[in-house]
C-alpha cells in the first residue's frame, strides 16, 4: 500500500473517532505549546538582558570583588579610592577613564515625598566613563569629590517623583539623615525589563557616600578603554596594577563580553531547563497517544485480520498505525506551535519581554512531536502488525 | 505428482492448536487432497470437525503444524510474510460466514479494499469495484454502508470483494450460514454462477446436502480426518 493510501486510511480512522483523536492530540498540543512559549520567553529575556548590558557601552571593563566564579561566597571589596588613582596614573590617555563607585540603598526625601532607592557614590569621572549625560544643571566637579561636598545628581525618573512639575536644581534632598543639594538631572535612559531602573539612580560624590555608608571601600571600579581593540590591553594593565596592591583572587576584571557571555549562558541554561520541563508534558502526551493507539488496535483487531486476509503485509499494517500516531502528534504539534507563538506574542504585549520565536524551537517542536508519534506509536503498531489473521478474524 | 491442472495441494496436513502449556487440540490429523483449476469443492462435516481450520490453511492465513500446503508446487511454509500476503491478494478470494465488511466504509470502498494492496490508481480501483458490484447485482447500492444493506446484500458485497481481484480460487466458509434459506440459495447460486462463468475454483464449506451435491468434488471431515472423498483428489 502506498503512502498516500496509507495516509488516507489513517486520516479516515482518526476522523471516525473525532473526539478521541482531538483529546489525544491535546496532550501533545499542550506539550508543544509550552515548549514554544517557554523557549520564546527565555530567548526574549536573553536578548533583553544582553541588550541592556550592551547599552552600558562595549569598551567598558568592570572590576568587581571576588574571583569571578559563580556560586562562590560573596567577597567584601578591598578597593579604595587610591586604587582608582593608581589605575588612572598607569593607564595611558588624556581623558578620564577610571571611576569608582560605592552603592547603597537609602531613603531619599524631598518635601513630602520619600522613596528608597539606590544611592551611588561615584568619583568625578564616572559619568564620562559609563557615558551618561546630564540633561539639566551640571555634574559635580573634581573639587566636590575631593572635599566630599553634599551635592546630588538625580536620575530623570526620581527627579520627577520627588519634584513633580518643578525644577529640582538648587533644591534640597535628604538622603539618610544628611541633606544634599541637587545640582543636576540626568538624561533619561529608559527602562529595560530586567535589572534596576537606571532612571531611579541618585549619584553623589563618592567621598560623601563613603561617609554616609560609613566605609572606606569602593564596591566597583569601572575602566573605559579608548577603543574596543584596546580592551584586552587595558585589562592586563588593570590586573597587573591591582595584583600589586590587592590580595590575589580578591578581584576580577570583566569585559562587557565576559558579562554578556556569562549572563547569556545562564539564561540559555534557564531556557533549556524550561524547555525540558515543558518537554515532560510532551512526553506525557506521547504516552497518551501510545495508550489510545493500543485501544485503537484492539478495537480494530477484526479489521486488521481482514486486511491481512485481503493481502496486507505486516509492514502495511504497522506503517498504517505508525502513520496514524504520527498524524495525531504532528497535528498536535502544529496546532500547539501556533498556540505557543500566539501566547508568546500575547505575553510580549503585556510584559516587557519580547517574544522571540526561534526557528530552532519551531523545527524542534514539530520534529519532536512527529518523533513522539513515531516512538510512542511503535509499540501499538508492531502489536497490530503481528496479529494473527485467523485469530483476529475470530474476534467479535 | 502435481500436473499443470493442479492449483493447490494439501499433503498430509496436520494442525494442532495449543491451549496453554499442556493442552493440545489436534484439529487436523493428516489431510491430503488436491484442488484443480476451476474445481468446485465442497467440504462437509459436523461442527468442530476441522473444516474452518482446513480452509484457513488452504487460504494461507495459517500454516500447518506438519505436512505441506502447496500452491503451484510451492510450499506455503517456505513463504515469507510478504509472499504470503501477495498470494492471498493475487490468488485467493475469501467469503466469510459473518461477511466481514468494514462498517465505516461504503459498499464500493469495501470492495476496493483488496485492491489497495497492489499497484494501481484510485480511479481504476473504483471502476473495478463498481464492475464487481454490478456483477453481483448491487450497482444501485454502491454508496450504502453495510448497516444499510440486508444480510444477503452484505454477502453479495463480500462476494464482489472476493472476485474483484480476479483470484484463481475463492474460499467460502459457510457463506450462507447467517442467511435465511431463500437468501442463502440466491447467494449460493450467485457464487456458483460466477465460478462457472469465470473458471474460478471454488471451495465451499457447507452443511447443506444440496449445495454439496452440486460440487464436483466433496470432502467429508470427521475429527480432523477425511472420511469421504468423492472423485478427484490425492
Ligand atoms: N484458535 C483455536 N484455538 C484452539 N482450538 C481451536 C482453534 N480454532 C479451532 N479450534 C478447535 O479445533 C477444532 C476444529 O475447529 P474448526 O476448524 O473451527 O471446526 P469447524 O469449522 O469444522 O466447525 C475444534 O475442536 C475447535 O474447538
Ligand atoms: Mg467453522
Amino acid at each position: 500500500m502506498n503512502l498516500r493510501e496509507t495516509l488516507r486510511v489513517a486520516l479516515s480512522a482518526l476522523v471516525a473517532n473525532r473526539l478521541r483523536s482531538a483529546l489525544t492530540t491535546l496532550g501533545v498540543l499542550i506539550g508543544v505549546m509550552s515548549v514554544v512559549l517557554l523557549v520564546a520567553i527565555g530567548q526574549g529575556a536573553r536578548t533583553e538582558v544582553t541588550g541592556a548590558i550592551e547599552g552600558l557601552g562595549s569598551n567598558l571593563l568592570f572590576v568587581l570583588p571576588g574571583d569571578g566564579e559563580f556560586g562562590a561566597a560573596p567577597t567584601r571589596s578591598q578597593f579604595t579610592l587610591e586604587d582608582v588613582e593608581e589605575l588612572e596614573r598607569e593607564l595611558p590617555g588624556a581623558e578620564r577613564r577610571v571611576a569608582g563607585s560605592v552603592v547603597g540603598g537609602e531613603p531619599i526625601q524631598a518635601e513630602g515625598e520619600r522613596v528608597t532607592t539606590t544611592i551611588s557614590g561615584v568619583s568625578a569621572g564616572y559619568l564620562d566613563v559609563v557615558v551618561r549625560e546630564v540633561a539639566r544643571g551640571q555634574s559635580f566637579a573634581e573639587s566636590d569629590v575631593a572635599v566630599g561636598r553634599r551635592v546630588a545628581l538625580l536620575g530623570a525618573g526620581i527627579a520627577d517623583r520627588l519634584f513633580p512639575g518643578q525644577d529640582p536644581i538648587g533644591r534640597t534632598v535628604t538622603i539618610g539623615s544628611i541633606r544634599f543639594r541637587v545640582v543636576g538631572v540626568l538624561e533619561q535612559v529608559g527602562g529595560t525589563a530586567f535589572g534596576p531602573d537606571r532612571d531611579r539612580d541618585v549619584y553623589v560624590p563618592v567621598t560623601a557616600a563613603q561617609r554616609l555608608f560609613a566605609t572606606q571601600r569602593l564596591d566597583a571600579i569601572f575602566v573605559r578603554a579608548t577603543s574596543t581593540a584596546t580592551v584586552e590591553e587595558d585589562r592586563q594593565v588593570v590586573e597587573q596594577v591591582l595584583e600589586r596592591r590587592l590580595e590575589p583572587d580578591s578581584f576580577s576584571v570583566l569585559s562587557q563580553d565576559d558579562i554578556i557571555g556569562v549572563v547569556g549562558d545562564i539564561l540559555q541554561i534557564l531556557t533549556l531547563v524550561l524547555a525540558a520541563i515543558a518537554g515532560i508534558s510532551l512526553l506525557v502526551g506521547g504516552v497518551g497517544v501510545s495508550n489510545i493507539m493500543l485501544v485503537s488496535v484492539s478495537e480494530r483487531t477484526r479489521e486488521i485480520g481482514l486486511r491481512k486476509a485481503l493481502g496486507a503485509r505486516t509492514t502495511d499494517i504497522t506503517r498504517q498505525f505508525l502513520l496514524e500516531a504520527m498524524v495525531l502528534t504532528g497535528l498536535g504539534g502544529a496546532v500547539g506551535l501556533a498556540a505557543g507563538i500566539g501566547l508568546a506574542e500575547l505575553v510580549a504585549l503585556f510584559a516587557p519581554i519580547p517574544a522571540e520565536v526561534t526557528l530552532w524551537s519551531v523545527l524542534l517542536a514539530l520534529g519532536v512531536s512527529v518523533g513522539v508519534g513515531l516512538v510512542f506509536g511503535v509499540l501499538p503498531a508492531r502489536r497490530a502488525g503481528r496479529l494473527d489473521p485467523v485469530e483476529a478474524l475470530r474476534r467479535d | 505428482m502435481s500436473s499443470d491442472a493442479v492449483l493447490l495441494e494439501a499433503l498430509d496436513v496436520t494442525r494442532t492448536y495449543r491451549l496453554g502449556r499442556d493442552v493440545q487440540v489436534p484439529a487436523l490429523r493428516g489431510v491430503s487432497f488436491q484442488v484443480e483449476r476451476g474445481d468446485h469443492v465442497a467440504i462437509v462435516g459436523s461442527s468442530g470437525s476441522g473444516k474452518s481450520t482446513l480452509l484457513n490453511l488452504l487460504g494461507a492465513l495459517d500454516r500447518p503444524t506438519s505436512g505441506e500446503v502447496r500452491y503451484d508446487g510451492r510450499d506455503v511454509r517456505t513463504m515469507s510474510d510478504a509472499e504470503l500476503a501477495e498470494l492471498r491478494n493475487r490468488r485467493i478470494g475469501f467469503v466469510f460466514q459473518s461477511f466481514q465488511l468494514l462498517p465505516r466504509l461504503s459498499a464500493v470502498d469495501n470492495v476496493v479494499l483488496p485492491l489497495v494492496y497492489r499497484p494501481g490508481g484510485r480511479r481504476e480501483r473504483r471502476e473495478r469495484a463498481i464492475a464487481a458490484l454490478t456483477a453481483v447485482g448491487l450497482e444501485d447500492r454502491l454508496d450504502h454502508k453495510p448497516t444499510e444493506l440486508s444480510g444477503g446484500q452484505q454477502q453479495r458485497v463480500a462476494i464482489a470483494r472476493a472476485l474483484v481481484t480476479e483470484p484463481s480460487l475463492v474460499l467460502a466458509d459457510e457463506p450462507t450460514g447467517n442467511l435465511d434459506t431463500r437468501t442463502g440459495d440466491e447467494v449460493m447460486t450467485l457464487l456458483e454462477e460466477l465460478h462457472s462463468e469465470r473458471g474460478t475454483a471454488l471451495v465451499v464449506i457447507t452443511h447443506e446436502a444440496a449445495i454439496a451435491g452440486r460440487a464436483t468434488h466433496c470432502i467429508e471431515l470427521r475429527d480432523g480426518l477425511i472420511v469421504g472423498d468423492n472423485g478427484g483428489g490425492a
